[in-house]
């Protein structure tokens, strides 16, 4: 057993873990925040991604150990009080999801995409980009539009800054 | 045209009425539970808060088995692992060891004989998932291995079959045939399909007192887990509540092989007296639960100089797995669907259910119609390429008339709009003016090719078991106005809660925030039907309708009262009665019927009318009604790798009045890509020993953002509503745009027709890089 300490949603965590428990057994058993989900349990449909110092990452294709002192947020840290992330918000318009459950990890693999491409991001970028979280039930548009249109609006703060 | 009785006696809020009128109803509201999925709060079974002393269960298989005489199972090394409690076998289960959802033949654990590779034999609990599962693997289980039967041709050879075959006939086919100025033929395959729901199979089973046991369940079919629970466990079915909030996904795959699971997380509470809960690991997923019937189709059909169709004799060799299952509808509804949309003037539908030894295959969306419709489809582009016609032109000769026409199984086609619907898509898809640039570009690529291809769908709604058309809701009005609704349905993303709720706000004339939606459970409403079939929203809908209004109508004869006018003169809007000119909030009118001692429960309940269905003698009105959609894909084909690329698609679709323009168009879309899927990429690969090989995302691919093209055109048919009395003239949505994905298929085979104009594309389903290759170089072969 080790002790794995992190800071999560800008709160300090510790847990006392089996050294082999992987980020997101670490995140949905130790400190209980189940929005981040399992779903194919081999690094592949992307809907455990979380943020590791601000970057995506498959949760389930990563020790706890190794985010150790590191800073995680995951879906349940994204929005501010009751005020939706922006990305939050577009899924919700634009009804991009179903079922829910790919949800959280498209959104922080979206998260993420926007902070790297900024204005850039265009619609082949976000098809291209996706191509690591799966979605059985939308058939990607309304993702994909909620991601662009999320992007523009974030855009239009930052061009002032 | 259809009218049925108005059991709630509802005349003034019929279906027909203007839907301008309507305030909640056929709004684009977002899905109920959007703000918690953005937020990662909607809980799934995996993430409900597990009680105190809560075990995880993991199945046991024998890893190098699929048939055979089980000689020993030795489980020692499983029961001394760390960490495990419990590890129970068929010799646990304390009452019938079988969860089949039909006619038997699914133990829950295996007894005597290995059916499958993947098959159950034990179940492992223990304090830690990983405990569980590492214990899982100590198990030494001998079996007398036999030679498996795998595909549907070893299948023939050995002449094994879960049910008997069954038969439609129409006029004299033979004759016809023999008749006809040309006569084509074949055999083709149509491949399978893992329903990959994100959230895999899970179950929570918690004991109570008196042996009592409640089960959350990522099911479709709560009841059929209540019951058969109850069966397994030697119960009551009184004794077991089976509750279902929502589930990641279903597409078929949680109506009957979610039950198992939930039975093995039931027992293992029952045997330790501590909650379990049972989450498949996705490889187990994929190898223990069945999929979409994959077929072999051997065919013969006549036709004329113009293309029409005088005859079709088809033969569907299905296969089915190790048992029953569902097997009995999914192949009836494949030759349902073996016309799609087109007028058979004699007909032989021949239909073949195969025992292999592999994993049970269940409902899949569309529930065996898809394959029925990809054969027809195949004979529509046969027939242009026999006789140098476009594929269009061929199929809108071929159609049922709008009326007037009859079905191989001997149902009038009355409601037939795809005329109309298809010439609307053709001009919208800019059909002809595209036929020309294909084959622009074809004349000037000898390696690229396009292919286009518009097709049509035609799908029928209802059970065609016909006692499950039926359904209950329940209803109440607390006194501070506020509203519970709940019914058979269950969640599984396609907005079901919220088309339900949205009926229930418009029936009391209040908002949808005033509608508390709440978890599906078999202790509410009990002898449920599945969700499935499309049916949720047509036969819930239907019920929470009746139950609402018969609570309106006792809230109308307080206002009545109160106002001094007569209860029908008595509305309900805005979250406000009216009456005379007086009006009263809803909130302080529940008040006031309370006081007044009235009823504000109701209990609803739904059967749709008109069906019958003779099965033996094939006879007889199995749907309410039919949906109509249609699609048109452009492809482009690279002839000499076999890659392909979608460029572009135009979907229109027929819901009638829809309930949620936004829900429904997502249903569309998705339906689509995940049919789009089933034909091009999504590949099962059995080896000759029994295994799946492909269980897992990592080898079987499933659709990603980037190959559904960005040019993607989604729209509603304008219909003015279903012609049968449906809930506020909606249609069922969800199976039949998963048909529309049929126009891939072509699209593949119109291309590669332009390799040599005349010969027929040998391309099998689905259409991955690997069949296109096949089938090109079968194209340029001499």
């Amino acid at each position: 057993m080790t002790t794995v300490s992190m800071t999560v949603n800008g709160r300090q965590v510790s847990a006392d873990v089996e050294d082999r428990t992987l980020l997101v057994d670490y995140l949905r058993n130790a400190i209980s925040l189940t929005g981040t989900h399992v779903g194919c349990d081999t690094s592949q449909c992307g809907a455990c991604v979380v943020h590791v110092d601000g970057r995506a990452v498959k949760s389930c294709t990563m020790l706890a150990v190794q985010a150790a002192g590191s800073s995680v947020t995951t879906i349940e840290g994204l929005a501010t009080g009751d005020e939706l992330h922006p990305v939050q918000a577009a899924f919700r318009e634009h009804h991009g999801l179903q079922c829910g459950f790919c949800t959280p990890g498209m959104i922080m693999t979206a998260v993420d995409m926007i902070r790297r491409h900024g204005g850039q991001l265009d619609e082949a970028t976000v098809r291209h980009e996706l191509e690591g979280n799966i979605c059985r039930c939308t058939g990607y548009h309304n993702i994909v539009k909620a991601i662009l249109d999320a992007a523009a609006k974030m855009q239009m703060p930052a061009a002032a800054e | 045209m259809t009218v049925s009785p108005d059991p709630a006696g509802l005349a003034d809020a019929a279906g027909l009425a203007d839907a301008a009128a309507l305030a909640v109803v056929g709004r684009p509201l977002v899905h109920d539970s959007a703000v918690k999925h953005v937020q990662g709060a909607a809980a799934y079974i995996d993430d409900i808060a597990e009680p105190a002393r809560t075990l995880q269960v993991v199945p046991g298989h024998a890893p190098s088995a699929a048939r055979g005489r089980i000689l020993s199972i030795d489980l020692d090394r499983v029961r001394a692992a760390p960490g495990v409690v419990a590890v129970l076998t068929a010799a646990d289960v304390p009452g019938i060891n079988d969860c089949s959802p039909s006619v038997g033949g699914d133990p829950v654990f295996a007894e005597g004989r290995i059916l499958f590779h993947g098959q159950v034999v034990f179940a492992v609990a223990a304090e830690t998932r990983d405990q569980a599962r590492r214990a899982a693997r100590l198990a030494a289980i001998e079996v007398e291995a036999e030679t498996p039967a795998v595909t549907v041709d070893d299948a023939l050879d050995r002449n094994t079959e879960v049910l008997p075959p069954y038969e439609f006939r129409k006029g004299e086919v033979v004759a016809a045939l023999d008749a006809s100025p040309a006569r084509i033929g074949g055999t083709f395959r149509i491949g399978g399909q893992e329903h990959f729901y994100l959230e895999g199979q899970a179950a929570l089973a918690v004991p109570g007192e008196d042996g009592d046991m409640l089960v959350h369940t990522s099911t479709q079919h709560p009841t059929e887990v209540q019951h058969i629970t109850a069966k397994v466990l030697g119960l009551p079915d009184a004794a077991v509540v089976a509750e279902c909030r929502r589930m990641g996904g279903g597409f078929g795959g949680k109506e009957s092989q979610a039950t198992q699971w939930a039975v093995i997380a039931a027992l293992v509470a029952r045997a330790t007296g501590r909650p379990a809960k049972i989450r498949l690991d996705r490889d187990d997923d994929m190898i223990m639960t069945g999929k979409r019937h994959d077929f072999r189709v051997d065919w013969e059909a006549g036709h004329d100089a113009d293309g029409r169709l005088t005859g079709v004799d088809v033969a569907f060799y299905g296969r089915c797995g190790y048992s029953a299952d569902l097997s009995l509808g999914v192949n009836d509804r494949t030759m349902f669907h073996a016309d799609n949309a087109y007028n058979y003037p004699a007909a032989r539908i021949h239909s073949r259910r195969l025992l292999t030894d592999t994993v049970s295959n269940t409902a899949f969306r569309g529930f065996g119609g898809p394959q029925g419709t990809v054969f027809a489809e195949r004979v529509m582009d046969e027939i242009a390429v026999r006789l140098g016609l476009d594929p269009l032109t061929v199929r809108k000769r071929n159609f049922y008339a709008p009326a007037g026409d009859t079905t191989p199984y001997g149902m009038p086609v009355e409601d037939n709009i795809i005329h109309d619907l298809v010439a609307e898509l053709e001009r919208t898809s800019d059909y002809w003016v595209r036929r020309e640039a294909v084959k622009a570009f074809n004349a000037s690529n000898r390696i690229l090719k396009k292919g286009l291809a518009l097709t049509p769908v035609k799908f029928g709604i209802s059970f065609t078991l016909i006692h499950l058309n039926q359904a209950g809701a329940l209803v109440h009005v607390y006194s501070d106005g506020s509203i519970m609704v709940n019914h058979g349905g269950t969640e599984m993303g396609q907005g079901l809660y919220l088309k339900v709720a949205q009926v229930v706000a418009e029936e009391f004339g209040v908002g949808i925030e005033r509608v508390k939606i709440t978890a599906t459970t078999t202790a509410k409403v009990p002898n449920t039907s599945p969700t499935a079939a499309s049916s949720g929203s047509d036969l819930n809908g239907m019920a929470a309708r009746i139950a609402a209004g018969a609570i309106r109508a006792r809230m109308a004869a307080v206002a009545a009262a109160e106002f001094g006018v007569p209860a029908e003169e008595v509305r309900f809007r805005d979250g406000r009665v009216f009456g005379g000119n007086a009006s009263i909030g809803f909130g302080d009118l529940a008040k006031k019927a309370y006081l007044a001692r009235v009823q504000l429960s109701e209990a609803g309940f739904y059967k749709t009318p008109e069906i019958h269905w003779d099965r033996p003698s094939a006879t007889g009105r199995p749907f309410f009604y039919f949906a109509y959609g249609a699609s048109c894909t452009e492809v482009t084909v690279d002839t000499l790798t076999g890659e392909m690329r979608v460029d572009r698609v135009d979907l229109l679709h027929d819901v009638g009045r829809s309930l949620n323009p936004a829900l429904d168009i997502g249903q569309i879309e998705g339906a689509f890509v995940q049919g789009m899927g089933w034909l091009t990429t999504e590949e099962l690969v059995f080896d000759r020993a029994g295994r799946l090989r492909t269980h897992a995302p990592s080898t079987y691919k499933i659709p990603t953002a980037s190959d559904v093209p960005a040019d993607f055109r989604t729209a509603l048919f304008e219909s003015g509503g279903c012609r049968a009395d449906t809930i506020y003239r909606s249609k069922a949505v969800g199976e039949p745009p998963l048909m529309l994905a049929n126009s891939v298929l072509s699209a593949v085979f119109d291309a590669l027709a332009a390799l040599r104009p005349g010969r027929v594309p040998p391309l099998n389903a689905p259409a991955t890089p690997e069949a296109i290759l096949t089938a090109a170089k079968a194209m340029r072969s001499d």
